[in-house]
């Protein structure tokens, strides 16, 4: 058979072909329905984008955090109980101000700091936003409804290796002074990965 | 490889799908490839790397018409094949149908030999380097000259992690590029920040 991909209509469908995987890795005595209840609670419970806006919330309320998450994002994420996993050796922290914008992509793939932003929706991860983040960022954040005035610069976070991103919103005025655990529920998973903006900012 | 993957600067695509707070998952065997794959790692079935370089080992026309997790259930497939979990011919009697698998793995490669250090405010140009195998190169940025902005922590050099070969962790350089030199005249204005390891990087 050849190894390239014909649509044909013996194709077996992707579910078939999931339950295929399933069987093998339980001959081999992987336990795969216990894997997929666990990542159903990891990715459902843990990995939640929560965790990043907490985060966000510390530093804008605390300074000395807000230093210590912008040297060393995965160090402050521990600080607050959150994991990420071993191959992500680093996280960096990435400050929004009225006149600098950031913007997380990976053109390669689908890298993201998972563990605490929350999983990567569709977008993310299509060819769209993969190919043209990097080239016409500007055009493309307007496209999805962030229209950034001309004198923000911007700055564009290709994920190509395993060191990782979040982008720290810009704190919006109105919202100095309130309490952290409120500040945290206004920060959003596109937020920190760069895509809008918190609101009044 | 310069495969279908590589996508960053390419041109012809339209608007981004965009919804706020999008589902990360929309079916219960999306969730299945997801967990599956990474039981396959903690097994130390595969790595990140093989992992990454068999989904772009898929056929470019298959990659472009597959989801996601299509593309994450055909990686971990075609490597449980490779590595000698199971045949083909048995994940399709399994499957009941045709199972479509990544393309032939070709040779790995070391890092690079003269390989150099770089710091912070170094001039550097990306090495015009063509590769067949996995490299975490984007095309954008081969021949282009940046600026180091910092070196961040060594990973295991994924040219060989990828291929079964031995990978020594190699530094890695946080390098800003302008879209201006990227792209001439031809890119919206703004800094890209890409994650370069010492291998690909040569003094400006």
């Amino acid at each position: 058979m050849s190894q390239n991909h014909q649509m044909s209509a013996d194709q077996a469908s992707v579910l078939k072909r999931i339950e295929a995987i399933e069987s093998v890795m339980s001959a081999q005595g992987m336990e795969p329905a216990a894997a997929v209840e666990k990542a159903r609670h990891t990715a459902d419970e843990m990995w939640v984008p929560a965790n990043g806006a907490k985060m966000v919330a510390k530093a804008w309320t605390d300074p000395a955090y807000r230093s210590r998450l912008l040297a060393d994002g995965k160090a402050a994420a521990a600080e607050l109980g959150f994991d990420m996993p071993p191959h992500h050796r680093f996280l960096v922290a990435l400050e929004n101000t009225p006149n600098l914008h950031n913007v997380i992509v990976c053109t390669l793939c689908s890298c993201t700091a998972f563990s605490i932003i929350g999983l990567p929706p569709d977008w993310y991860k299509d060819l769209e936003y993969r190919a043209r983040a990097v080239r016409e960022s500007r055009t493309v954040l307007k496209e999805m409804g962030l229209d950034l005035p001309a004198t923000t610069e911007i700055k564009v976070w290709d994920t190509t290796t395993d060191t990782r991103y979040m982008v720290i919103p810009h704190q919006p005025p109105e919202t100095i002074g309130w309490p952290e655990d409120k500040l945290a529920s206004i920060v959003t998973k596109e937020s920190m990965i760069g895509v809008e903006r918190l609101m009044g900012s | 490889m310069d495969g279908i993957h590589d996508l960053g600067g390419r041109q012809g695509f339209g608007t981004v799908r965009y919804g706020r707070d999008a589902a990360v998952f929309h079916e219960e065997w999306e969730r299945k490839a997801n967990a599956l794959y990474g039981l396959a790692v903690r097994h130390g079935v595969f790595n990140m790397d093989e992992y990454r370089h068999a989904i772009e080992r898929m056929s470019p026309r298959h990659y472009m018409s597959a989801s996601y997790y299509e593309r994450t259930l055909t990686s971990l497939a075609t490597l449980l094949v490779e590595k000698g979990l199971v045949t083909r011919e048995e994940l399709e009697k399994l499957a009941g149908g045709t199972f479509p698998l990544s393309g032939p793995i070709t040779p790995g490669r070391s890092n690079a030999a003269d390989r150099q250090p770089f710091k912070a405010g170094d001039k550097v140009r990306v090495r015009n380097d063509f590769f067949g195998g996995h490299i975490r190169l984007p095309a954008y940025i081969r021949g282009k000259q940046g600026i180091v902005v910092r070196e961040t922590p060594a990973y295991p050099f994924p040219d060989a992690h990828a291929h079964g070969i031995h990978a020594a962790d190699e530094p890695t350089y946080d390098v800003a590029f302008k879209t201006e030199d990227l792209w001439p005249n031809a890119s919206d204005s703004a800094t890209v920040h890409v994650g370069v390891f010492q291998s690909y990087l040569l003094t400006a």
